[in-house]
This record gives structure tokens, sequence and C-alpha cells, in this order.
């Protein structure tokens, strides 16, 4: 890009893409923030009428509402880590020259192509069912009593499945990661006296610092809009215990019929991702420096 | 103390015998260099001594003790490695302090061995440096001051020098012969370049497919190299080889003689030829002879301003008491 000329060509040139791309986003999100200024119900078609902050100040006064934030925290932070460290500890393992290497790689990915609607029913019906579930055929067949855990243990649960789907992911990108450290400096550890585990503290979880931060950034993109293995499970229930962000705002605009309610809804959270994002890039971006 | 001793040392991979059993002593306080073209299992060498690879027989001694079960860590041996492997995200501070810190070492004294390794190798200005922000010889410094300052019974080197260009290569050349003659430590050097085996050694190792082809001094070596290996490996230019009659004239199946053994003469000599390419480098000049019906060319080093040129005329007279012989197995008749 070195010639005025040139440059001002490529401006044109990727002009559609970015107009595309913008308006994409700017029209939803205008939208949004017209009706979360209208009192919009559904069962009241055509009586739409301004009525300022009503809306926010119902959604942000509904406990749901906190209990809300509170479980999409739960649930981001706990898949993040339960992917982070397994994604790494699998990594290790993978990253170790086995028979059938390339076929057990496959298999890691396999989860990440099941879309979520089906895994989460798979993980419900096949195994946290309490009456058909393996789970329950494995408590029985030792005598013990079947624990329902959708039920009893809701978020667990979900995290568990989106954990589930998310790890292979991780496992990915951090042995990707792995396999570019160069194996001459955990040699020159191993010389300078360093055992495997202070190897892996000091030499090895460094090198990874870059891939773990891209991990937790996207990772964390997906996860605070997590729907469907919620909608399939458990319905955000029992009362709001599995009812994260996303799912309050469905509850909101489509089975209470409130559109208005829901757009704040939508506003709020779109608020609080970019909250969450501006700390993240604070306490990880730097790694993302060269 | 730094007294090295390989005892039929023997190396496989799978089925390849890479290293057959070798005998080699390395005395304390030596500059030993391993040379040999790649592929020579010269580094495979060095591994094995350092412990990074386990041997498939024999037994390597430090100091009189066995020392082939040890783990690398236990050997007291530093090494530096082809791409320095520092430790990217770290201070070269804390690079040349790792080894201490894992040893246990407190706080101040291992600042105080890194200043005076940063001292003794000019890095102080940079020590709160990362590894990204230096250049290749100042990498390579660190990569060294880590390796003293554990003070170690030897030091093992795997071609250090080969991802410097030219110009550093030779200034590093020097301050590690001169680390050498500070610290009196044992030094083990692998390259493929025969003129940092020249330069540095007290001892050189020719290598060819694992087998040492010749131990000895660089002189001794460029004296009397016991085969053509030795001889076409050692000396640059590289020796000339001829066979056929001329050879037969002298007893042998082939003669070798080094192109600073040559006399080159417009007007009379032994052998006549003609003048190829010849390489000016302003205190000497190559010319590569052909046409002698000896040999494809023959390299030959006449002084700096000589006025030949492409396709003239020359002669060439061989220094008589200079001329290497050797019989049909290669090895030298004395």
């Amino acid at each position: 890009m070195a010639t005025k000329a040139s440059r001002s060509a490529a401006r044109l040139m990727i002009s559609p893409a970015v107009i595309l791309l913008l308006g994409w986003m700017i029209v939803p999100l205008a939208m949004t923030l017209y009706f979360s200024f209208l009192r919009y119900n559904l069962l009241m078609p055509g009586m739409e009428e301004w009525t300022g902050l009503t809306n926010y100040r119902f959604f942000l006064t509904d406990p749901a509402f906190f209990d809300a934030i509170w479980n999409t925290l739960l649930l981001v932070g706990g898949v993040l880590l339960i992917t982070v460290t397994g994604g790494i500890l699998l990594a290790l393992l993978l990253d170790q020259p086995i028979w059938g290497q390339g076929v057990v790689r496959i298999l890691v990915i396999a989860p990440f192509f099941v879309m979520p609607t089906v895994s989460a029913l798979v993980w419900k019906n096949m195994f946290m069912n309490p009456v058909n579930g393996i789970f329950a055929h494995i408590a029985k067949a030792l005598g013990l009593q079947p624990y329902d855990f959708l039920s009893q243990a809701p978020l667990a649960s979900i995290i568990w499945i989106v954990s589930w789907q998310w790890l292979p992911f991780a496992t990915l990108i951090l042995l990707t990661a792995l396999q570019s450290l160069d194996s001459e400096q955990l040699e020159a550890a191993e010389m300078d006296g360093a055992p495997p585990l202070k190897r892996f503290w000091f030499i090895v979880l460094p090198h990874l610092a870059r891939a773990i931060t891209v991990v937790i950034l996207i990772q964390t993109i997906f996860l605070l809009s997590v729907f469907a293995e919620i909608l399939v499970t458990t319905n955000g229930g029992p009362g709001t215990a599995s009812t994260n962000l996303t799912y309050l705002i469905y509850v909101q605009s489509l089975l209470q019929f409130d559109v208005g309610g829901g757009s704040a809804g939508g506003v709020v959270a779109i608020v609080l991702a970019n909250i969450v994002a501006i700390f993240l890039m604070r306490m990880i971006g730097k790694n993302l420096d060269a | 103390m730094g007294r090295i001793t390989l005892d039929k040392v023997t190396k496989r991979f799978g089925e390849v015998e890479v290293i057959p059993p070798l005998d080699l002593t390395i005395e304390d306080g030596e500059f030993v260099v391993f040379v040999g073209p790649s592929g020579c299992g010269k580094s495979t060498l060095l591994r094995l001594i350092a412990g990074l690879e386990d041997v498939s027989g024999g037994q390597i001694r430090i100091d009189g003790t066995d020392a082939t079960a040890v783990p690398p860590a236990k050997r007291g041996l530093a090494m530096v490695f082809q791409s320095y492997a520092l430790y990217p995200h770290m201070s070269v501070r804390k690079n040349i302090a790792f080894p201490l810190r894992m040893a246990g070492l407190s706080q101040a004294e291992q600042d105080r061995k890194v200043e005076a390794a940063a001292e003794v190798l000019n890095l102080t200005p940079y020590l709160d440096r990362r590894p990204g922000q230096l250049s290749g010889g100042q990498r390579q410094r660190v990569a060294i001051g880590r390796a003293i300052v554990r003070e170690p019974a030897a030091f093992l080197f795997d071609e250090p020098l080969s991802n410097l260009d030219a110009a550093l290569r030779v200034g590093m050349r020097l301050e590690i012969s001169e680390l050498h003659n500070r610290l009196k430590t044992t030094m083990v050097y692998v390259t493929h370049d025969q003129v940092e085996a020249m330069t540095m050694a007290d001892k050189i190792v020719v290598l060819q497919a694992g087998r040492v082809e010749q131990v000895g001094s660089p002189l001794e070596l460029y004296r009397a190299p016991r085969n053509r290996f030795v001889a076409g490996f050692i000396g640059s230019p590289r020796m000339n080889f001829i066979e056929g009659a001329e050879a037969a004239a002298h007893g042998a199946h082939a003669i070798g003689i080094r192109p600073e053994h040559i006399a080159v003469s417009t007007t009379e000599g032994a052998w006549r030829g003609r003048v190829g390419v010849s390489e000016h480098l302003g205190s000497d000049t190559f010319f590569h002879v052909t046409g002698t019906g000896l040999a494809d060319a023959i390299t030959v080093r006449a002084g700096g301003e000589v006025d030949l040129h492409h396709g003239d005329a020359v002669f060439l007279t061989p220094e008589a008491d200079k001329i290497h012989r050797f019989d049909r197995e290669g090895a030298r008749i004395a």
C-alpha cells in the first residue's frame, strides 16, 4: 500500500464489505434501541406508545435480572475454567507421540461439530435423565439413588454440557501453540536443572499465555450468549436457577410478549458485554502485543 | 575439573546405528572441536555427552565417575544451543539467573553471579531487556552467560555460531577462545565449519558417519591427515587430489597437494594448464587451473597481485615434500 492511488483504491475495494457489515450491525441495533423506549406488547398490536425509561426500570429492578447476571458470570467463568485447564491437560497428552495420533485428534475435535441443541438433548436424554440416562443406570447398578442432574444442579449441568462442547476448541488452539514451542528451550531448561513440573511452569505455560488469551477472548464472546443449551434442557429453571441474561431476554420478549422490555434487556446486555470486554482487554489483552 | 571419557559409546535409532562403538578422551581444560559434514553424528555425540539422548551401549565417565545414567542437570555440564534457546518471556537477567534459581540460590547470590557474568560478557546495559530486543551476537552472549553462571565442569557448544553473519562469527569466535583462555574450563564444540575448528581447537575430532576419522591438534591434522577424507576436509580451499599415472609415479593410488603448496609460473613447471576461474581476495588469489589432464580442475594459491587472466597458459610445480600419498582405500601412505 505504497502510493496514494493504491491506498484509495484499496479503500474503495473494501467499502462494500465494510458498509454491508456496518449496516448489518447498525440496523438491528437502532431498532432494538428504538423498541426499548416503546410500550410494545405483542398481545396489544398497534398500541405502541413512547414510554421513556419505564422498560429499563422494570427490567433492572426485576429480581430475575440479578439472578440472570450472576448465572451468566458463573456460566462463563465455570466453562472458561474447565475448558482452559482441561484443554491444557489434553493438549499435553495429545502432544505425546502415540499410536493412532491422527485418529485420536479427530475424535477429540468431534464434539465441536455437534450442534448445541443436539448435544444438549443427547446429554439431557441419554446421560443425565434420572430414569433412562446412563448415569442413572450406573447409579442403580451400584445400588445408589439416581441423581436428577438438571433439576438438582441445573446450572452446573449446563456448565458441564457447554464445557464439553468447547473443550475441543480450547484443546486444538492450545495443542497448536504447544507444538510451536522450540524443543531446544525445554532441553536448555532440562540442562539448567528444571524438573518436569518447573519446566511446565516456567517455560511451557508462559509460551501458552497468548494462546490462552485467544481462547478466553473468543470463548467469552460466545459464552455470554449461550441459549440453545438452556432452552432444550432446563428452560431456565427451576425458577431462575439456570436463567442467564440471553435466556431472560427471550422470556421477556417472546414468552411474556413484552418486546419493549426485552429490547431494554438487550441494550443492557450489550452494555454489560462491553464492560466485560473492556475488563478482559485490560487484563489479558496486553498478552496479544508482540 | 572436567575430564570426559567415552568408552565404547554407541547410539542406535531403531535399527540404524548412528554412532558405532566410539572411544574418546577429553582432557580437563581442553578445547575439543567435533567437526564433520552434516549428518556425521557430531551433534548426536554432543547430546549423548549432555545426557539429552540415552546411549545404546558403552559408558560415559565424567571425572572418572560413571555418568551414563545420570540425568543431564546432574552431570555438571552446561550447553549452548544452536538456536540459543533463550526463554523469550524472561528478561536477560532472569534468563541468566534461571539455572541459579533452579538450584535454589538466594536472591542476593543470584544477583551477584548474574552481574559478574554480565560484566564479563558486556551484557550489563541489556540486563533488563527481553531476548527479542537483542541482536544475534548479544543473544549468543546471553546463552553463554546462562552457561557460565553455573560454573560447569565442561561447556558444550552445539554449532553456536551458525546463525550469525560472517563478521560477527569471526568476533564471537575470538570471544569464545578468550573465554576459554580465562576460564580454563573444558569445552566441547561442535561445528561443520573447518575454519572454526582450525582456529579454536586444542584438539580436533574429525567425524564421518559416526566414526572418528582422526584426532589431533589442528596442525597435526593439516600436516599429516590420516586418510583422504580428513585431507579433503581440513584446509581451505580443499586439497587437490590427483589419480592415475601421475599418482602411480609417486607409488600411490592417489596423491593430494594443497593449493598453497603449488608454485605458479608462466614460463616453466611440472604441469601445464589454463587459468579458469580466478578468485581475487586481495591478500591471495585462487586460480582454478583446467586442462592439465590430471584432474578436472586444480586449485592453486598465488600472491595477491598476480597478473594472470582467464585463458592464460600457466605452469604448476608442486612442492615435492608436501605431497600426500594415499592408497586404494584412501589411507595415508607414510
